[in-house]
């Protein structure tokens, strides 16, 4: 995500987009007569108006079209060494700078939700688990996109060995920066879907993200500190806002 | 080619469902290509960026939003209107008539006229750009499918050069799309007659006489 918040400290600048937007809605809805499709170009996504509700049903209606198109054998394109991005570009919700650090020494994998066992996780013991690479594309839901490495365990060995209930709809993940999203099963069980320790860059989710070539970036969750099994979606950050839930690729 | 107005006055011109799915697709593709320059602003691939006012959604995902909203009413009235041109005939009859006889009577009809709009007869300028946006709109449906989708319908990304080579293919489309709405309408705009046909399939009286002084 390009477009930043700062976490605290907020002025007013910090608020330019959104006043801006406000301005512009004010400015369209008094005057211009466009016809209607101008006048409903402010739409946010969050004002409880018609087009809004109309724009959202077709959101919930996408994320079914595309569950549907999800093939869960079908493996997203491999590159070579030659072809990853470095430095690879740093996006989150806030500046670079304000990206979390992490103790790795007393880091601890939280688990909760329909799992068996529900201890903790260290990260000697994630190191533990079969390591595997990739190297595949990450594109962000701007458009832009960037080829980068990712080691670690498959994510479905790692619900395995959890006991995850594997017929629930839904993980999800909460992170040290307060960012939290989550995903579909059979997305959490497909075999390029890693539980990362490995990236270029320890700014870029240290010590632990899920990476997951089949989805847009933004549910691609860095810093992870607790991961849940559930049958409720519990929506995320980005999409509560008016993203796709699905966000498939 | 050209059948005298006067016996076309009260006649309908332009079939009701050639109309309806006409402004539904304006509407349809107007939504996505405002949309579609908010989208490209998020993460520009050229120098240009869009001015706001241009756009649609107000932010990247109200954008989105709309974008893939307006996506399937695109697509399930395009169909409507291919599936419409093909069986009726009305492509054969109407647009993909630019055999050369027909095409040099249309130039030499132009000569006089300059551009008749609004009969039902389209001229061989016409049909030349009404096949290219068709054509457009269907590459724009493919390069957007294959940013939409670039892992589940990879075959289709790597077909057209990768990602990246489908985003400026896309954009392409775009400017092509939108370079032939300026045109369209533009004409449409200055040929006094034109829009209130395509709004009630019928001429009017003014512009029927118009056409038979001629």
């Amino acid at each position: 995500m390009k477009t930043r918040k700062a976490l605290g400290g907020a002025s007013l600048t910090d608020f330019k987009p959104q006043l801006e937007r406000m301005e512009r809605r004010l400015f369209l809805k008094q005057g211009l007569s466009l016809g209607a499709l101008t006048l409903l170009s402010g739409c946010t996504l969050k004002d409880d108006d018609a087009v809004d509700r109309l724009l959202w049903a077709m959101s919930r209606w996408n994320d079914r079209v595309q569950a549907a198109l999800f093939n869960p054998d079908k493996l997203a394109p491999s590159y070579s060494e030659a072809d990853v991005v470095t430095p690879f570009p740093f996006n989150a919700y806030y500046e670079e700078a304000l990206a979390p650090v992490v103790d790795g020494t007393t880091y601890r994998l939280h688990l909760s939700g329909l799992v068996e066992d529900k201890r903790g996780w260290t990260l000697q013991e994630l190191r533990a688990l079969p390591q595997t690479t990739q190297i595949t594309r990450l594109v962000c839901v701007e458009g832009w996109s960037a080829v980068g490495k990712w080691t670690g365990a498959p994510f479905r060995t790692f619900l395995e060995r959890i006991g995850a209930d594997l017929t629930a709809k839904y993980v999800g993940f909460q992170c040290a920066d307060k960012y939290w999203t989550s995903i579909d099963m059979p997305t959490a069980l497909h075999p390029q879907t890693l539980l990362v320790l490995d990236f270029p860059e320890t700014k870029y989710g240290y010590p632990v993200r899920i990476r997951m070539p089949t989805k847009l970036g933004f549910k691609n969750p860095k810093f992870v500190t607790e991961i849940f099994v559930t049958n409720d979606n519990p929506g995320g950050y980005w999409e509560k806002q008016g993203y796709n839930w699905f966000s498939g690729t | 080619m050209l059948r005298k107005a006067s016996t076309r006055r009260g006649k309908l011109v332009h079939p009701l469902f050639v109309r309806v799915t006409h402004w539904i697709n304006a509407f349809a593709a107007i939504a996505m290509l405002m949309s579609g320059l908010r989208i490209y602003n998020a993460a520009p691939l050229y120098e240009v960026r869009f001015p706001g006012e241009l756009t649609l959604g107000g932010w990247l995902a109200g954008a989105l939003a709309w974008h893939f909203a307006a996506m399937w009413l695109l697509l399930l009235n395009g169909f409507a209107y291919l599936g419409y041109g093909v069986f009726s005939g009305h492509f054969l009859r109407r647009i993909l008539d630019v055999r050369p006889i027909a095409a040099y009577r249309n130039v030499k009809l132009e000569m006089k006229h300059l551009l008749l709009h609004g009969t039902g007869d389209y001229n061989i300028v016409q049909r030349v750009l009404y096949v290219l946006a068709i054509g457009d709109m269907l590459l724009l449906f493919f390069s957007g499918l294959a940013l939409w989708k670039p892992v589940q319908l990879h075959e289709l990304t790597k077909l057209l050069g990768g990602y990246d080579q489908a985003r400026h293919i896309h954009f392409a489309g775009m400017a092509i799309l939108a370079s032939f709405i300026v045109i369209h309408g533009g004409v449409a705009l200055a040929v006094k007659g034109t829009i209130a046909s395509m709004v009630t399939g019928r001429l009017t009286k003014a512009y029927a006489k118009e056409r038979q002084s001629r």
